[in-house]
């Protein structure tokens, strides 16, 4: 079966893009799943820090784009996983150093050889973006409960249809279950209200994520982690399993809680 | 015009022009466009110039003498746009832009209807989300919903079967007369005619308004009562 492709974007900055493409990639693998990861931020590339393979990059994806290297030099196989490779951003370049043809080609290379093709997009709407949908099969679209996040996302969603990129599936990030309970922050149906498309997950605040990402091991390895267990629940809904969505409602006591599972409250 | 020059489209864009070429031959074209140069050689002495060559397959050497051909004649080239992968790669090893910044045609929407009568009306079944722009020279009727960051500027009505939160300019050309419904109406800002309205608070529970200039000349909202 040819890969699924699939674009991690949002519009706005910092919401998580880089974070969710290298959590997805790592599930998906350590679930038997052949693997590659794009990182479409050419300029200010981050995807290998989070996977921890800075060290190893030799070519990058501007260096296959214009045949300094084959294809198969620029990917870097994960510490890990035998099946998770990835293809990283040129740092001294910019956007402009690729077309949204060059990566219909780069994709369509590793199409037949791979499960996955997870492609991370840059911040913004315009050339970066525009290469990283260029050849996606689908989009996820990643927010945070913020409302100029939610806009974002909306422009991008927008933006998505015009390009019958087929309909956009939506992750909401760092959701606080706290804050949304004490209605200081949008809950997940405040976003989905606005944005009305289907959604493939939601991954709650989660301390973990920056101590992981900083250590270069994303957070979808470790078990315990309930933002890691959101992000292998997204990883099994790609594959087209029907998968719950978490119970992220922990605050109350313990009385409380148990009420709840009884169906009491 | 001749035959041969209704090949050749030429738009003015913000930062030069734009020639946008067919599929004809390419010799063909190039010669009528050099001919089109010169038979108005002051127009486009100067110019930035990009071009678009449909999907035309274009080679190094190709794009060279036309490029040499155009500087001669005082024209910078310095994008070339295709469809075609090999000719986008010709223009970047010629260090071309491929790409310029025209407006996206879905994003922002003009329509042009001549002879308008009082009854023409744009119906749009979809939502308009973030950064969407609808311009319409007579009344617009949306059967879903405006998010905000999206506009909706009308010469007449404007009528929302669905939650309004963005922007709507209802009687643009001036028209105090013109109203705006919408089964929710929370917007950023209602404008009609020369009357703004900031931000109404969103309702608990939303009900069916209507908006219009009122006696004083003040943009104001009621609930809507059938009958």
């Amino acid at each position: 079966m040819p890969a699924q492709v699939i674009t991690v974007t949002s519009g706005k900055g910092g919401v998580g893009k880089t974070t969710a493409v290298a959590n997805l990639a790592v599930a998906l693998a350590s679930n038997g799943s052949k693997v590659v990861c794009i990182d479409g931020d050419i300029g200010l590339r981050n995807l290998d820090v989070i996977l921890g393979l800075e060290n190893r990059i030799v070519y990058d994806i501007v260096d296959v784009i214009e045949g300094r290297c084959r294809l198969k030099q620029a990917m870097i196989r994960d510490k890990k996983l035998p099946e998770l490779y990835l293809i990283p951003a040129a740092q001294t370049r910019d956007k402009n150093s690729v077309s949204p043809s060059d990566m219909n080609r780069l994709v369509k290379d590793l199409r037949n050889d791979y499960d996955f093709v997870l492609i991370d997009s840059p911040a913004g709407i315009e050339r970066g973006f525009r290469n990283a949908i260029a050849a996606a099969d689908r989009v996820l679209v990643i927010t945070n409960p913020e409302v100029s996040a939610v806009r974002d996302a909306d422009r991008v969603i927008g933006i998505l249809e015009a390009e019958d990129k087929g309909p956009a599936a939506l992750i909401i990030n760092r959701l606080n279950p706290a804050l949304v309970k004490k209605s200081d922050m949008l809950s997940a149906d405040d976003v989905l209200d606005l944005l009305a498309v289907e959604l493939i997950g939601i991954v709650p605040e989660d301390e973990n994520v920056i101590i992981s990402s900083n250590r270069g091991a994303p957070v979808a390895h470790d078990p315990k982690s309930k933002a890691g267990q959101a992000f292998r629940n997204i990883a099994r809904r790609l594959k087209g399993e029907k998968v719950p969505f978490l119970d992220l409602d922990s605050s109350g006591s313990l009385w409380e809680r148990l009420q709840r599972l009884a169906g009491r409250k | 015009m001749t035959g041969t020059n209704s090949l050749i489209q030429i738009k003015g864009l913000r930062d030069g022009l734009l020639v946008s070429l067919d599929d004809a031959p390419w010799d063909e074209q190039r010669i009528a466009f050099l001919a089109q140069v010169d038979a108005q050689p002051d127009f486009f002495k100067g110019a930035r110039l990009a071009l678009d060559v449909a999907s035309q397959v274009l080679h190094v050497n190709e794009l060279v003498d036309l490029r040499d051909q155009l500087s001669e004649r005082g024209i910078s080239l310095w994008a070339v746009i295709s469809e075609s992968p090999t000719t986008e790669n010709t223009a970047q090893l010629l260090g071309l832009a491929t790409r310029v910044s025209k407006p996206r045609p879905e994003e922002s929407r003009q329509f042009s209807v001549r002879d308008l009568g009082d009854e023409t009306a744009l119906f749009l079944e979809r939502t308009l989300r973030s950064g969407t722009r609808i311009e319409f020279p007579g009344h617009v009727v949306v059967f879903g919903d405006v998010n905000p960051g999206a506009e909706i500027v009308a010469e007449g009505n404007v009528i929302i079967w669905g939650r309004l939160r963005g922007m709507v300019h209802a009687g643009s050309k001036g028209n105090k007369n013109a109203v705006i419904c919408a089964l929710d109406l929370s917007p950023t800002q209602l404008r009609i005619a020369e009357e703004v309205a900031a931000a109404l608070n969103p309702q608990e529970n939303p009900k069916p308004e209507i908006a219009r200039i009122n006696e004083n000349g003040k943009l104001q909202a009621e609930f809507w009562s059938p009958g």
